[in-house]
């Protein structure tokens, strides 16, 4: 009811002159400047903004800063630290190596089925992450459909950092998927099927031609991945278990240390916040570019 | 907020129009706010005599669900809004101001807190007790029979961390006992723990004597002597923010109820000990 003037007053006079004015101020959105948007799209999107941001100023207000240092260098605080960037890292490595060749097949193949392999693919995104701890349970646990025959090959993966990295690779695929495959289908095969006619083979045009034009997008990919990794909890929580070392990541620490020491909880959690900030900054700085130098 | 209006602002033909704008939609967010507030403070007053909230330890949901159902038939008009969840984050939630009348927590540690915060009106009572168990699943592969069977290395053994109630009674357990625990995880829940048990993940586990009885046939109990020496106590209170208010006469009327003879009863049948 409040808003009913506030979206509407200043829509009534020209907002062409704000429109073309803001993103001017902007650094990379300079050729789309010249559509206006109405003030009432700004509103909300301060709105959006608050949304987003408030939460996490609240949570800065909390941090006992005199105490944050002692509190994120503690034994179980580095412990996490260490073993997720390591989990993140190899969980990246297994998306990158999988995720690319999916998302070229998705992309640049035709066969029946693709749409609903694609989007069964990028289910793990909308899952909760309890129920893709509780399917990969039902997978690798030790009672699990592949658990008692890779048991019998001496392979074990319940309570391992292993599982660890399964529950971080089957959370972030789906992002590297949807990025190199949108750059895929947003280039085009024009470079492709140019290569093709003048001769090379199928594997020299994706070394050549394929690989190197998708470099931004496994770049800005796997920056993603690796953030969704390293922010990954329910699968792992639910899956892996928790063990300082061994499959204790940096969110499943945070979790613990809430029962008893909110102070330390808190602290991790801007770590953590931090971390991300400066990734996502830097896969979005990324892309923001590439687009502007693209079109 | 100002600095999203400061930077719209600098970069805005009519910079008060904008500014104006933004600064209406703050107060509508703000004015938002203060109307659930307001509304959902005056909603409880209104039925303030005869609904309480009781929020309790996850593992009371089975005794305290019945015993609300038995209360409202004992106090007719009253009514019992139960909410269950980890001891720590209810009291982190009473702290914050989350509208309880009653607490009960599964550890004095964790109402102390709350207490502490000033949380807690008058004195905390003790509601109940539970004894740490050592469950295997129903099929027991791994042949544990007692407790010093967990320091072989081929048993994984799941436990609660130590911060967490049901892993640091487990812990007293063990150590009473002389048995180093080299668990493979250390969960957050006894639930967790009791599902990876039963689930067959875990070959041995700790719970509460109250689980081990609820999980049934889904896993089997193996005897420890001098497990009672590890009981943890249930405590129980009013908190500070029923107290004064019109439902503060009900709260204390459910707390006498559940620690009375009839509470009492139900709780010992779902497995708990009498404080």
């Amino acid at each position: 009811m409040n808003g009913g003037p506030a979206s509407t007053r200043p829509a009534q006079d020209g907002t062409a002159g704000l429109g073309t004015r803001l993103p001017a101020a902007g650094r990379q959105s300079g050729r789309q400047g010249t559509t206006g948007l109405p003030a009432a799209v700004f509103v909300f999107a301060a709105a959006g903004t608050v949304l987003v941001l408030l939460p996490l100023l609240a949570m800065a207000l909390r941090v006992d800063w005199a105490g944050f240092w002692p509190l994120i260098t503690s034994d179980g605080a580095l412990a996490a630290l260490g073993l997720s960037l390591r989990t993140a890292t190899a969980s990246t490595l297994v998306c990158l190596l999988l995720g690319t060749p999916l998302a070229l097949v998705l992309a640049r193949s035709s066969f029946p089925g693709r749409k609903l392999l694609r989007a069964l693919v990028l289910l793990p995104l909308v899952l909760p992450p309890v129920v893709g701890g509780m399917a990969l349970l039902y997978t690798f646990g030790r009672q699990g459909l592949l658990g008692s025959t890779l048991e019998l090959w001496g392979i074990q993966i319940a309570f391992t950092t292993t599982a660890v990295v399964l529950a971080q690779s089957f959370v972030a695929l789906p992002f590297l998927v949807l990025s190199v495959e949108a750059s895929l289908r947003s280039a085009g095969s024009r470079y492709e099927q140019a290569a093709a006619t003048l001769g090379a083979r199928p594997a020299t045009v994706l070394r050549r031609v394929t690989l190197p034009l998708l470099l931004p997008a496994l770049a800005s990919g796997t920056v993603l991945c690796f953030a969704r990794a390293l922010g990954e909890f329910g699968a792992t929580l639910t899956f892996a278990g928790s063990l300082t070392g061994m499959t204790r990541t940096l969110p499943l620490e945070i979790y613990l240390q809430r029962e008893t020491d909110p102070d330390a909880a808190v602290a991790l959690s801007m770590l953590l916040v931090a971390a991300a900030v400066v990734i996502v900054a830097l896969t979005y700085g990324r892309t923001g570019l590439r687009n502007g130098v693209r079109r | 907020m100002s600095l999203t209006v400061q930077r719209t602002s600098q970069s805005t033909a009519r910079p008060g129009r904008l500014a104006a704008a933004l600064l209406a939609l703050a107060g509508t967010i703000g004015l938002a706010a203060c109307g659930t507030g307001s509304g959902g403070a005056s909603n409880q007053g209104g039925v303030e005599e005869s609904t309480i909230t009781v929020y309790a330890a996850a593992s009371l949901a089975a005794p305290f669900t019945a015993l609300a159902e038995s209360f409202e038939a004992e106090v007719p008009g009253s009514t019992v809004r139960l909410n269950f969840a980890g001891s720590a984050d209810l009291a982190t939630q009473i702290i914050e101001g989350a509208p309880a009348d009653v607490f009960a927590s599964a550890d004095t540690a964790t109402l102390a807190r709350v207490q502490e915060a000033g949380g807690v009106a008058g004195s905390v009572q003790e509601l109940a007790t539970n004894t740490p168990a050592l469950v295997v699943p129903s099929a027991n592969p791994m042949g544990i029979e007692t407790l010093a069977d967990l320091e072989r290395p081929d048993i994984k053994l799941v436990l609660c961390a130590p911060q967490v109630p049901c892993g640091a009674a487990a812990r007293n357990l063990a150590e009473a006992a002389g048995v180093r625990l080299a668990p493979v995880s250390e969960e957050n829940s006894v639930t967790a723990v009791l599902g990876k048990v039963t689930a067959g993940e875990a070959d041995a586990g700790f719970v509460y004597r109250t689980d081990a009885m609820r999980a049934g046939d889904a896993v089997r109990t193996i005897p420890v002597p001098d497990a009672a020496d590890a009981a943890v106590t249930y405590p129980i209170a009013v908190t500070a923010g029923a107290a004064g208010s019109g439902r503060e006469e009900l709260a204390r009327k459910f707390v006498q109820y559940v620690t009375g003879e009839q509470g009492q009863s139900v709780l010992t049948d779902a497995g708990f000990g009498r404080p």
